[in-house]
């Protein structure tokens, strides 16, 4: 039933007034704004980072030079000055890494616990592992040991880098190439920090590893890089969420994220993305630039896609699936809200390769106040996908007359023997659906976060349990005046 | 338990209702009956609080309060409650999910404790026997998909469920087979106590077979034209209502 809570209530990235907006006062060691070949060298050397790592940042960074930023997408904003960004910031107490959680800065032990995230094992949630990267460093990393005895590795990227070199330099960049796209080029010849996964052959990870991002300096662009490898016929359930201080400067994000999925394994990975929005007047807010993709190298590889995105200023951001291996199935569940002045470009890509490889679409997203929402997807059916099947579902909800919503499906089918399916819809909160909910006692406020949540259900339904409950609450707190 | 005095009301600047006077004891079944468009539904929202319509003229007391002073919301924690002529449907959003919310909101602002998932289940569960409401369209999405009949009997559900002390049901009987009318009629009749009031609009005597009213009301050109017992409605069956404009107007 529908009524069932957990006693469990995170309160994590979800808070009213946007509450995560505060600003840890901490030293940092952070770079002069400026992007050239010293800061790239500097930055490698800081994470004492072998030569081909440092060789292959300097191949994205002269690759980025010669690229141009995407005008594609559907959003505006005033040109980026790329040499006012410090591309390093950490707080100075972590500059060599925490051993242990007994080192962890308390101060910033007591950023994440004002978050709702203890890092405290014993605190924490039962069953979900946290890694927690503050601007550009991890600061903590929880229940290794508890994962190490079952053969996972969960650490920060900078630390993987050190102990499992050869499987970083075997993965990195094979799903989302160096040169892939500006963002991605950039991230690459810059990226500090991010999480590290490996789920060795026929393991079930034993707990949802979950990773926190926070961004706390000035002025200051985080640049995050995750690789996940899910080894043939293993499981693993991933969760990502982000918040950031309430500035009127806008903060550049531009991550990448690469899922590599072998015969028979399956990734699940979630996102709660809570970025500072900006304000009601649209200063300030992050600017999410993000590639994400997902490979699935091996025959029968599943991989799915689940975001709840409520933050950020600009949103640009289509999580992927290449459904290399015959049988492979990638699956997309978005919820997307933009209020205020937020702005949204965001949606899939799903490439069929393999034979019978399936995909599935559901896209949800609402739009309040000044919002303005697009959602962009492309599936493409290869010659070799003989019998592939996509199903792409796309609504959209409109809260109020002053916000959009657009939609622009491409669709590339190469194979005869392909079935696509297609639905779309695009409705605006009723009067008669809110006054139908008042006239049995509801007010029209927890009304519209009915309705809202209905809307989103297929959507929340494919989250874990306590984070389901969370995107619940985080819709909620995200609506409130945004009707009326 | 409910005075409408010389209650005059517009849509978009169109007068609609033109001084209805109605006043319906405790205890006490009223029909209202009459043409298509003559305002039987705009009284029943106005009664509900649904935005759109502008009173113009004249007062609505409700136990003994000034009903147009009030939220939807607010009105419904006081009792009333409409059965929709055009329920709507709330996709996802889960059917028993709704009325605890109701429920609770109401026990809420009377004081009192909410109800947790468990005792809600139970009276959820002895509420859809009595309107013979299949468990499965509990945990359905609000009238997601219901067929017409389905609906209808939804809303007799609901109102089963919130107990209110003043029922609207707004052609709650068309488009029912008659099976689905006497489970209709049922749930109403059960809900019939000395300190509850229900008013039916209705163009067909024969909800009132099930359903015996105290009072009839013809609603015309947004008057009541005509007050009388339940061999009014015998009446208007058999001669229509051209005669009472007639008979008014004379
Ligand atoms: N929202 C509205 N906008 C414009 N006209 C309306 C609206 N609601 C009702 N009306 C008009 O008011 C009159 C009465 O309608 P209604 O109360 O629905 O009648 P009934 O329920 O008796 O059939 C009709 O002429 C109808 O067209
Ligand atoms: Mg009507």
């Amino acid at each position: 039933m529908s009524d069932v809570k957990t006693e469990h209530k995170p309160e994590s990235f979800t808070n009213r007034e946007y509450e995560a907006g505060f600003i840890t006062d901490i030293e940092t060691d952070t770079l002069p704004p400026g992007l050239d070949e010293d800061v790239i060298r500097h930055i490698s050397a800081k994470k004492n980072e072998p030569e081909w790592l440092l060789n292959w940042r300097l191949e994205a960074f002269r690759h980025w030079q010669t690229m141009t930023e995407p005008h594609w997408p559907n959003v505006t904003y005033p040109p980026i000055d790329y040499q006012s960004v410090s591309y390093y910031s950490a707080p100075k107490s972590q500059a060599d890494g925490p051993k242990s959680l007994d080192e962890v800065d308390p101060k910033l032990l007591e950023t994440y616990a004002k978050l709702g995230i203890p890092l405290r094992e014993q605190e924490f949630l039962a069953g979900v592992a946290v890694d927690a990267v503050f601007d550009s460093v991890s600061v903590a990393t929880t229940f290794k040991g508890k994962l190490k005895d079952a053969g996972v590795i969960f650490c920060p990227i900078s630390e993987a880098v050190q102990e499992y070199p050869e499987l970083v330099q075997q993965y990195l960049g094979t799903v989302v190439p160096t040169g892939d796209n500006f963002y991605a080029a950039l991230n690459s010849a810059v990226f500090t920090d991010g999480s590290f996964v490996y789920i060795p052959k026929g393991v079930r990870c034993p707990m949802e590893l979950s990773t926190y991002f926070r961004i706390n300096a000035l002025n200051t662009g985080q640049f995050e890089r995750t690789l996940i490898i899910a080894d043939k016929g293993s499981y693993v359930s991933y969760l990502e969420g982000c918040t950031a201080p309430q500035r009127d400067e806008n903060q550049l994000h531009a991550a990448v994220v690469e899922l590599v999925i072998l015969d028979d394994a399956q990734i699940k990975y979630s996102t709660v993305q809570n970025w500072y929005p900006g304000d009601e007047n649209g200063i300030g807010g992050i600017y999410n630039f993000v590639t994400k993709r997902a490979d699935c190298r091996g025959q029968r590889a599943r991989v799915s896609w689940t975001q709840v995105e409520t933050g950020s200023a600009i949103t640009w951001k289509y999580p992927s699936c290449v459904l290399r291996g015959d049988d492979s199935v990638g699956e997309f569940y978005s919820v997307a809200l933009t209020k205020m002045h937020q702005q949204a470009d965001t949606g899939t890509k799903m490439i069929h390769i393999g034979k019978n490889t399936s995909s599935t679409i559901v896209s949800k997203g609402i739009s309040a106040g000044f919002g303005q929402q697009s959602y962009r997807g492309l599936v493409r059916i290869a010659k070799s996908a003989e019998g592939a099947r996509n199903h792409t579902q796309c609504d959209s909800l409109l809260i109020g007359d002053k916000c959009g919503a657009h939609t622009f499906p491409y669709v590339e089918v190469k194979n005869p023997t392909a079935t696509m399916e297609h639905e779309a819809s695009t409705s605006k909160i009723g009067e008669d659906q809110l006054f139908y909910c008042q006239s049995r006692g509801i007010s029209e406020e927890d009304a519209v976060n009915m309705i809202v949540n209905g809307f989103c259900k297929d959507v929340f339904n494919e989250l874990p349990m306590e984070f389901a409950v969370e995107a619940n609450r985080l819709m909620e707190v995200s609506l409130e005046g945004a009707v009326g | 338990m409910i005075e409408i005095k010389d209650l005059h009301a517009s849509v978009d600047g169109k007068a609609i209702l033109k001084g209805i006077n109605l006043t319906i004891g405790a205890g006490e079944v009223h029909a209202i009956m009459g043409p298509n468009g003559s305002g039987k539904s705009t009284l029943s929202n106005i009664i509900a609080g649904r935005d759109g319509y502008t009173v113009t003229k004249g007062s609505i007391t409700y136990k003994g309060k000034n009903l147009l002073e009030m939220s939807p919301e607010q009105r419904s924690w006081e009792g009333i409650f409409l059965a929709f002529q055009y329920p709507v449907e709330i996709p996802g959003v889960n059917n028993t999910y709704l009325l605890k919310a109701g429920v609770n909101a109401k026990r809420k602002h009377q004081g009192l404790q909410e109800l947790d998932a468990i005792e809600f289940l139970q009276i959820v569960r002895e509420k859809a026997k009595l309107v013979e409401l299949d468990q499965s369209f509990l945990s359905r999405g609000v009238n997601e998909g219901f067929s017409g009949g389905e609906k209808k009997r939804n809303e007799i559900f609901q109102m089963a469920v919130l107990e209110p002390s003043l029922a609207l049901l707004d052609e709650t009987d068309s488009g029912l087979d008659i099976d689905a009318l006497r489970i209709v009629a049922n749930g109403v009749n059960h809900l019939r106590s000395k300190d509850r009031s229900v008013v039916m609009v209705t163009h067909y005597q024969r909800l009132l077979d099930y359903i015996q009213p105290d009072v009839v009301h013809v609603l015309m050109d947004g008057k009541i034209l005509k007050t009388g017992g339940k061999d009014l409605a015998l009446e208007l069956e058999e001669r229509g209502y051209d005669w009472v404009r007639q008979e008014a107007a004379a």
